[in-house]
């Protein structure tokens, strides 16, 4: 049962509630003037302290077409944090109007935070600094199971900058608790998986390397993911890295005819948009199932899940 | 050698680590204790070579916590007329509530007013803890 509920991490909810909602987005999908009015007359706030087009857009997006309404910022000093209201006092209120919220903010753990202080509003994160992002996981399951038919059995490669990814982070601890999944970890040595991740995986189920042309036609899966300029504190070492991974046509002719390409996006040079067209590149589609699968999400943590049909 | 006249009742931590004598008696504010306190440093051992050892000649209630973080090998004699009649020994607490603080700067504790912040037990021989928000390893008393 997962009205009411919080998601501050993928971690929060069992692989059979996950489950849960990949079926309720697969319903949606199929059938979305079923699930158009489950939210009338319910408010999702948005409460976003840091900029953000994509996740933002693919939240309000969702509880539009719900039938439900959105209040909320998109910038912290157009609210009352700019007087200096404290983190609590803004969620305690904020739950006198609304029936769910979302929240972004820059600050690692704090949707554990107002999730505290809301007693009956569901908490959605939406990114907490460099920490969690676990509709992004969901966004990336639910894309795994359309394009691929399911979770399990699966060799997944992980390219490009594995230390600072926090997608990557929240996935890979996802679908390990998923069965017969191998990961094979590619990124530069200077960008390898931490050890606080590496040490939760069996050590047979995982392996490392720096060469994607080696490992590319092993793949069921490749998530590719951008080396982030903001986390580096030298410049020169960033544009040393960023180009160090470019999947392009050459590469792809190498992996197998069903193997998919994934991206959290936005993309930098990591994938050549020649690659775009190739029916194996499902990053774009990756973002629609995003919007899908916060609908899921919305409508099983306010209790709304039955069609309307 | 000092010596010290034997207790009569009160608490004798033993087998501290020479040199966490002192956080000890910091930590448990045992300054505050108008009876008499005695802390004696660099005590010749034949187990440890050396250590600290405290003698509280009241009884107080002693946080656990604090002082399996910060010694979980110590052990604790309680006095009554001037017999031990109690003993413990301690283990790195698994949770520890409203002691420590988040050492990762980009935690939500650091900027806002977050009380009782709970630490999970990952590693005991790095006395490494996680933060309930961040997830973030911090180890206790450890240097800034």
């Amino acid at each position: 049962m997962l009205k009411g509920r919080h998601l501050i991490e993928p971690g929060d909810f069992q692989i059979e509630e996950i489950e849960s909602i990949m079926e309720l987005a697969d319903n949606i999908i199929t059938n979305p003037k079923g699930y158009s009015l489950v939210c009338k007359g319910k408010l999702l706030a948005s409460l976003f302290y840091e900029p953000s087009t994509r996740t933002r857009f693919s939240f309000e997006a969702a509880m539009l077409r719900l039938g439900g309404e959105i209040i909320g910022f998109d910038d912290p000093n157009n609210s009352s944090v700019s007087k200096g209201e404290s983190l609590g006092d803004t969620i305690r209120t904020i739950e006198c109007y609304s029936d769910i919220a979302v929240i972004r903010h820059p600050r690692e753990g704090t949707a554990r935070l107002v999730s505290k202080f809301a007693k009956e509003m569901p908490i959605i994160n939406a990114g907490d600094g460099g920490h969690e992002h676990p509709t992004q996981t969901l966004t990336d399951l639910l894309t795994i199971r359309k394009y691929k038919g399911g979770c399990d059995n699966h060799v997944v490669g992980v390219c490009g900058d594995l230390l600072f990814g926090r997608t990557i982070h929240s996935l890979v601890k996802t679908l390990n608790r998923y069965h017969g999944i191998t990961f094979i970890f590619i990124s530069p040595k200077e960008l390898k998986m931490p050890e606080n991740i590496l040490s939760q995986l069996n050590p047979e189920c995982y392996q490392e390397t720096t060469n994607l042309d080696e490992v590319i036609g092993d793949l069921d899966i490749l998530y590719m993911s951008r080396v982030q300029r903001e986390r580096f504190v030298s410049e020169e070492e960033y544009l040393r890295l960023k180009d160090y991974y470019i999947l392009d046509k050459k590469k792809m002719r190498k992996a197998k005819t069903d193997m998919i390409v994934m991206h959290p996006l936005p993309r930098v040079n990591e994938i050549a948009t020649e690659v775009d067209d190739d029916p194996r590149a499902v990053y774009f589609k990756q973002a629609k199932c995003g919007m899908y699968v916060r609908m899921a999400l919305i409508a099983k943590l306010l209790g709304v899940e039955e069609d309307n049909d | 050698m000092i010596n010290v006249s034997k207790l009569k009742k009160g608490i004798i931590i033993d087998h501290i680590e020479a040199g966490h004598g002192f956080e000890i008696y910091k930590e448990l504010h045992l300054n505050d204790i108008d009876d008499v306190v005695v802390l004696l440093k660099n005590i010749p051992s034949k187990k440890m070579k050396k250590k600290d050892l405290i003698k509280i000649e009241t009884d107080i209630q002693i946080d656990m916590n604090v002082l399996g973080l910060i010694d979980p090998n110590v052990t604790i004699n309680f006095v009554k007329d001037g017999e031990m009649y109690k003993k413990i020994t301690l283990n790195l607490p698994k949770v520890v509530e409203g002691i420590m603080k988040c050492k990762n700067p980009r935690c939500i504790t650091q900027h806002e007013d977050v009380k009782e912040i709970k630490f999970f037990l990952v590693n005991e021989e790095k006395k490494q803890y996680r933060c309930e928000y961040c997830d973030a390893y911090t180890t206790f008393m450890e240097k800034e």
